[in-house]
């Protein structure tokens, strides 16, 4: 006879859910709502005056001209470092996945910029790239290449893209690594017995089979260049040079902490949360469609 | 953590009095953002000073950069652990004098502790900059400097610049030369974009950054930097930075070490750079006056300072007020001051050290820390050069700059630039007026 346990605690499963529950309620819908909050009123930075503005905030931040023009380089910013990392990690992966010698070490290094702060990651690529002092920017500059992202808007958004990406890689790797080892190689060599070459055994077996974290890390990586992305901005660009590498969220940052304006920084940050929301909502809806689990 | 080191400190100053209510030592947190030596000098001075008497010890705690510092200050304040004493930069002295509560304005906790103090002993120069219309002094001044013009002697004679250029059109002579000579990727630079190009430009000029005086006058202050000496200048350094014989070289000072490593043979910055430049550069090097435009009327006015003050924090108890004035006394010494001065290479504050420095001979050996002194009171400031005070000033610069590279990168015109920075500006200056009430 076969042996079944039941509680019949009618409180147990709200116990086990509680902890889950104060986490999610203590670090996303309290902070949450405190942001729509303080995005109706006007303060000061001390705290000192606090008075309800209703939409004042709002109505003044989407009179900027450099709102919309951060929307966009947010969109620039975030499509680059989203593509890249994914398709470079996946690559790695792939490579990595083979029978290699140091296999081990390999994987080990391949994950340690995970480990550095954004804000050291983005001080590590300055002193490759700072035009005059940069390691790199020397050569650059000796090929008479006039490598400028104190002025050039591009060579700075290709700066910051490069130490977001490089920091990001690692994290795909893992987890594309780990997918990868997940298919059952039986697969793979009932399709080399049919006679499919590489290539076309992983456009035709791998990816489809790694869709799931394909699209587990897609969401991931949105979430990442959208809010984590700005101790890189910080500390490579300072959110210039006029502006161009000014994202969303760099701008939530410089509004709310150097300029002290708490109301228009939160208003921006709920404006992001929307948007973010919304993103993942349609990730799911559509892209989650093409997805085999 | 700040809360339990304060925790820890309120304990151990309770076991203290209540072990030994004679030797009762009051703790001062002093927060701070100066680093290498200056952070030597801090250390030592807080030393000195608790070594001095028994009654109070001063904790000095490194914060960060002066923004850091500052927010540090800020965050503090709203969690109920701010510090007794606070190092504040030049820009955002608006932000903290419009707090009020927030802060124990410096005159008056002198008075309150009874501590001999008149503001006439220190320079007009500095204590305009943190001092009230009425001159009351609102902070204590702690590191002043003034921006100046560092030379690579050296390298203008391999050039054939026989004299040091003493205006824009000779800097830009100068500056063509040099790069003919082969320094081709910079005939000069400078660090802190919007300082030099805008704050100190004006002011040296005496033409206003914006009304009511600088804004000292009131926060209902209106940007005007965007006149036609202004537009002309940026115009010159936008056509010479197409061949980099002017090289536009970011926001803050982190391209400093290219004066030192001779890239940049003419390059303004900050005379608190002179410690550095003093063990960095291997070459004959000297600091200048700014560069002016003769035929501007009036021209050179007098520079405005940089550096950091000393705010004091409100809401302390009186005994740990008492400690915090006895420290301001004890900065103030001449012989102190006049020590500091010239191991740091930043201004004296008070005029008794100045006169004692100048009497020592201190200046004929090291004409380079003259200079911005030289600066500073070259006229009688007017309401164009007595110092600045603009809300938000900290993010402003950053816009400032933002407009400044879109037009050496060839974006905008000088005047569209120029306009568009006054316009956010003003924009901003609003938004600080309305909270700052």
């Amino acid at each position: 006879m076969e042996k079944s346990v039941v509680f019949n605690n009618k409180l147990l499963p709200y116990l086990l859910l509680v902890p889950q529950l104060i986490i999610t309620f203590v670090f996303f819908y309290w902070p949450a709502s405190q942001a729509v909050w303080q995005s109706f009123q006007r303060e000061d930075a001390f705290g000192l005056n606090t008075e309800f503005v209703g939409l004042e905030n709002y109505q003044a931040l989407l009179v900027q001209p450099e709102y919309y023009k951060a929307m966009l380089t947010t969109l620039v910013f975030s499509s680059l470092v989203a593509a890249l990392s994914l398709s470079i990690a996946l690559l790695f992966a792939t490579q990595a996945d083979k029978n290699l010698k140091a296999a081990g070490a390999y994987k080990t290094l391949m994950i340690w910029p995970y480990a550095v702060a954004p804000a050291v990651a983005g001080v590590l690529w300055i002193f490759m790239f700072h035009p005059s002092l940069g390691t790199l920017a020397r050569p650059l500059r000796w090929m008479n290449f006039d490598w400028n992202p104190l002025l050039n808007g591009n060579h700075a958004m290709i700066l910051v893209v490069m130490a977001a990406v490089w920091k990001q890689i690692s994290y795909n790797f893992l987890f594309f690594l780990a997918g990868l080892q997940s298919i059952p190689k039986s697969v793979l060599e009932a399709g080399a017995i049919d006679g499919a070459g590489p290539m076309r055994r992983f456009w035709t077996i791998v990816f489809p089979l790694l869709s799931p974290t394909t699209f587990f890390l897609l969401v991931v990586n949105v979430v990442y260049v959208f809010f984590d992305t700005f101790g890189i901005i910080d500390a490579v660009t300072g959110g210039g040079p006029a502006g161009a590498t000014t994202t969303m969220v760099y701008k939530v940052f410089a509004d709310g902490r150097l300029g002290g304006d708490l109301g228009g920084s939160a208003a921006q940050s709920v404006v992001l949360m929307v948007i973010v929301i919304a993103l993942t909502a349609v990730q799911f809806k559509y892209v989650e469609r093409k997805v085999q689990y | 953590m700040a809360l339990r080191q304060l925790g820890a400190a309120a304990a151990v100053t309770v076991a203290l009095a209540l072990a030994t209510p004679a030797y009762a030592v009051t703790e001062i947190q002093w927060w701070h953002a100066m680093t290498g030596g200056n952070n030597d000098i801090v250390n030592k001075l807080a030393e000195d000073f608790n070594a001095s008497q028994s009654d109070y010890k001063v904790v000095p705690t490194f914060k960060g950069s002066y923004p850091d510092t500052m927010n540090a200050g800020i965050a503090a304040f709203r969690a109920g652990t701010a510090p007794h004493i606070i190092q504040v930069f030049e820009v955002g002295t608006a932000t903290m004098m419009s707090a009020t509560g927030a802060i124990k304005p410096v005159y008056q906790l002198m008075k309150d502790a009874g501590e001999p103090f008149d503001p006439k002993n220190y320079l007009p120069a500095i204590t305009g900059y943190y001092s009230t219309s009425k001159g009351d002094m609102l902070s204590f001044p702690f590191n002043s400097s003034s921006m100046v013009m560092w030379i690579n002697k050296d390298e203008l004679k391999k050039a054939g610049v026989a004299e040091i250029p003493k205006t824009w059109p000779e800097v830009f002579d100068a500056a063509k030369k040099l790069k003919a000579a082969g320094h081709a990727t910079c005939g000069f630079s400078n660090a802190w974009a919007t300082w030099a190009h805008i704050e100190q430009f004006s002011a040296w000029h005496n033409v206003p950054i914006g009304s009511k005086a600088n804004g000292l006058d009131g926060f209902d202050t209106v940007l005007e930097f965007n006149s036609p000496l202004h537009v002309k200048h940026l115009q010159n350094l936008i056509d010479l930075q197409k061949d980099k014989t002017y090289d536009y070289a970011g926001r803050a000072n982190a391209s400093e070490n290219r004066f030192a490593s001779g890239e940049c043979a003419i390059f303004l910055t900050s005379s608190g750079y002179y410690a550095t430049a003093k063990s960095t550069a291997k070459f004959d090097f000297t600091s200048a006056p700014m560069p002016y435009y003769p035929d501007a009327k009036g021209a050179p006015q007098n520079s405005i300072i940089g550096g950091a003050s000393l705010w004091v924090m409100g809401g302390k108890k009186s005994e740990e007020y008492k400690g915090v004035a006895k420290f301001f006394t004890f900065l103030s010494d001449t012989d102190r001051q006049a020590k500091l001065h010239q191991e740091s290479g930043y201004l004296p504050i008070t005029k008794a050290a100045y006169e004692k420095t100048v009497k020592d001979g201190f200046y004929d050996k090291n004409p380079t820390l003259q200079t911005p002194l030289k600066e500073l009171t070259n006229k009688e400031p007017t309401a164009n050069s007595r110092g600045l005070r603009f809300g938000n000033m900290v993010q402003m610069r950053d816009l400032w700059a933002e407009e400044i590279e879109g037009a050496l990168a060839g974006k905008k015109t000088a005047q569209e630039a120029l306009d568009a920075a006054v316009a956010r500006g003003n924009a901003m200056l609003r938004t600080f007026e309305k909270t700052a009430k």
